[in-house]
Order: structure tokens, then sequence, then C-alpha cells
């Protein structure tokens, strides 16, 4: 039975552990507030972008001879690139999207492709260099935690476009946690080539007559690789606001968890205290009768 | 009938407003959106965006490239960087234009496409800080 001063030590440890738990999820909380309103403010880039590359794909096609970005290369090579985040302590954020990542690497390899990977954070850069080391591009850390710039987007971007373009790489999926609410995020694995337009064929009405300036191949030559960024920022945002919810949600529970066990505590305390007063009386008691 | 501006930047939506007319720097010249217009998409040089309204130029932006997708009630700008010419900071502007000149003058003689690449940054940095000056004639 530990003595009322361990104890005493004790509670005051967890207590303090629970103001750091709590200053913890305070924090997460701004910044999922704060990287929510990120990630809506980039949905109309994004949007009219689709659009635009909806366009430029019905006035494209049929024309043979696609871009590697838009299609995929010919061979048979598949990067596949995980965004996690830089610190833990964010539940099974992370975890999540280790194993996500295996099933899908695993289902890759069982269709008979080369699978690379890139991990985006350093908790998936861990993860990634211990379990195919082999398969690793690169390590990119730094691009988490903090807000989202548009520029490790698109230096992220311009990476894998070139991968794609000297032909290392054919196809290329993106695996990150969508953020659905603070308790819940979804492992994801998204296309990014071959591009999945639109299955909802939402031509517009004047889908037949638009003119492009200068061509179309041009233009499509441009967007590509700034579609390849800004949904690759898109992904990052999710992410980042993800990490945060998981972190909240983390750190609520220990909170919980560090009051439950500060009042289990305490009663041990108390019932130790009372114990020990309870055995001096009885000792100066029995000790007064015996005189 | 006015046309629906909209400028995008990746991190936001910087402007919507309905005009009577937009003219824009297109890679191979300025076009106009106006009411109407034939639906077009046209990729974007570095340079000044400017609205009109009543035959007047209202407001102006900076963008440093990008695309753009006009039908004919709106025009949509997808910027790389956006930037109210107000907002310009000359000095700042004169110094990365004195930057990319330097680049330009170290890029190897047969790199064309970087020369390309770069001889674009600085016709849109020399746009801007035009556009400024115009802007505030003090400086």
């Amino acid at each position: 039975m530990p003595s009322l001063k361990e104890l005493r030590a004790r509670i005051a440890g967890v207590k303090s552990q629970r103001k750091i738990t709590s200053a913890m999820k305070m924090v997460a909380a701004s910044k999922l507030r704060r990287f929510q309103k990120h990630a809506e403010a980039s949905r109309p880039y994004a949007a009219a972008m689709r659009r635009m590359l909806a366009e430029l794909a019905t006035a494209t096609a049929g024309q043979g001879d696609l871009p590697v970005l838009l299609e995929g290369g010919k061979g048979s090579t598949h990067l596949v690139v995980l965004l996690t985040s830089d610190f833990g302590l964010a539940g099974g954020f992370n975890a999540n999207l280790v194993r996500a990542t295996r099933q899908l690497v695993s289902r890759l390899e069982a269709q008979g492709e080369t699978v690379r990977v890139l991990p985006v954070g350093r908790k998936g850069g861990e993860a990634m260099a211990r379990i195919y080391p082999a398969k690793l591009v690169d390590r990119i850390t730094g691009t988490g935690g903090r807000e989202v710039q548009f520029q490790a987007a698109a230096d992220l971007g311009e990476r894998v476009t070139d991968l794609l373009m000297s032909g290392k790489v054919d196809r290329v999926t993106v695996v990150y946690n969508r953020f659905v609410n603070a308790m819940t995020q979804i492992p994801t694995e998204e296309a990014l080539v071959p591009l999945k337009l639109a299955e909802n064929d939402n031509k517009t009405e004047y889908s037949a007559q638009y003119e492009f300036e200068p061509s179309e191949a041009e233009l499509l030559a441009q967007l590509l690789p700034r579609n390849i960024q800004v949904q690759f920022f898109a992904a990052l945002l999710e992410s980042a606001a993800g990490e945060q919810g998981a972190r909240m949600t983390a750190m609520d529970n220990a909170t919980r968890n560090a009051g439950k066990a500060i009042d289990e505590l305490s009663q041990r305390y108390n019932r130790t205290r009372q114990s020990n007063i309870t055995k001096e009386l009885i000792e100066i008691i029995s000790g007064a009768e015996a005189v | 009938m006015p046309v629906q501006v909209e400028i995008i930047s990746p991190e936001k939506l910087l402007f919507q407003k309905e005009v009577e007319m937009a003219v824009i720097p297109g890679e191979e010249g300025d076009i106009a959106a106006m009411p109407d217009h034939a639906p077009i998409m046209l990729l974007l040089r570095g340079g000044i965006v400017s609205l009109y309204e009543n035959g007047v130029v209202t407001e102006r932006f900076f963008v440093s490239g990008g695309f753009a997708d006009i039908t004919a009630t709106r025009c949509t700008i997808l910027a790389d960087e956006a930037l109210a010419v107000e907002e310009i900071v000359v000095s700042e502007a004169a110094s990365r234009l004195e930057m990319l000149e330097v680049q330009l003058t170290n890029i190897a003689a047969d790199d064309i496409a970087d020369q390309d690449r770069l001889s674009r940054k600085i016709q849109a940095a020399r746009a801007a800080i035009e556009a400024a000056e115009a802007a505030h004639p003090l400086h």
C-alpha cells in the first residue's frame, strides 16, 4: 500500500498532466477552426479547375496521344504518396493511414504493379522506412502541423510531375485522412494519375463552342501540373484539419481519463488517511485502557 | 447585362463582382470579357486585370499568371498569385525584378525553356511595377 506522501505526489503528477492535455486540446481546437476555414477557402479554385479540365478533356477527347499527366505512363510503376503528420499525440491518425497504405500496396502488388512510396510527414516517413525501405522514393517533412502553404503543395506537385515526366513512375495515388468531423477522419485513396474526371458528366451548355487560346493541348499541358498541385493542396489541407481534429479528440479523452485517475487516487488517499487516523486512535485508546 | 468576374487564387476567392467589362492579360494578347462573349479558355501571362464600369477603370489587379475561363455571363480567373494594384509595394517588386534579371544572366545559354520561363516572370514583374507606379504617382 502506497504511503500518503507517495499518493500525494502521484495526484499532483496526474493533475499537471491533465493541465497539459487540456491545453493541447484547446490549441488543437483553435487550430482546427482555422484549418477548416483554409480548406473551405481553397475550394472555389479547385472547383473552377475541375470545370475547366472537364471542358478541355471533352474538347481533346478522341485526339489520341493524351499527356502522361492525364493518362498515366505505359509502364507499371505506381507511386503511392501518403500524407501524415510530423507530430504524434493524435490518437490513431497516423497508424490508420499507415495501415490503409499497406493494404493499398499489397493490393497493387497483387495486380502486378511495382510500387514506390513517397511519405509526407515525419510519422509516415518513419513507418515507411521501417516497412518498405526498398520502395522509398524520399521522405518529406515539415509540410504538416503548421499552416499549410500552397508552396508546399506546389513543391510536392512538381516533384511528382518530374517523376511522371521522366517515366520513373506511371501512376500516382495519394492516401490521406479525409476530415469528416473532429471525431472521424477516414483514410482515403485518391487516384491522381490517371485522372478521373467528374463521372457525373456535367457538360455545360457551352461545351460544343468553347474556344481555346493557345491550343487545347498547350492549355492542357499547363493545367495538368497545376491540377496535381491543387489536388495535393486540397489533400494537405484536409489532412491538416484531420490531424488537429484527431489530436483534439485524443487530448479530450486523455483529459477525461486523467480526471478519472485523479478521482480514484483521491479516494484512495482519503481512505488511507482515514484508516491511518483510525489506527492511531485505536492505539491511543488501547494505550489509555492499559493504564 | 453585366459579367460576373471572379478572381481566385489557390488559397482563396479574392474578388467577386459584377462589372461591365474586364480586360485580361492573355498569353497571346489582352482580351476583354464582356457580356455575351463567346466562351473561351485562355492561358494568362503576368499582367494587370482591369475592371471597367461605365467606361472607366474601377479596379485593377495584378496576376502573376494562370488561366481564365470566359463565358457569356461570367469570367473566372484562376490566378497563380493575385494582388490588388494598390497593395503592390514598388520597392519589393523592383528588388524581385532585379533578382530575376540576375538569374537570367546566370542561366545557361542553351536552356531555352528556363530562359523563357524567367523572361515571362520578368515581364510580369515589370507590368506590376508599371501598374503600381501609375496607381500612386507619388512614388
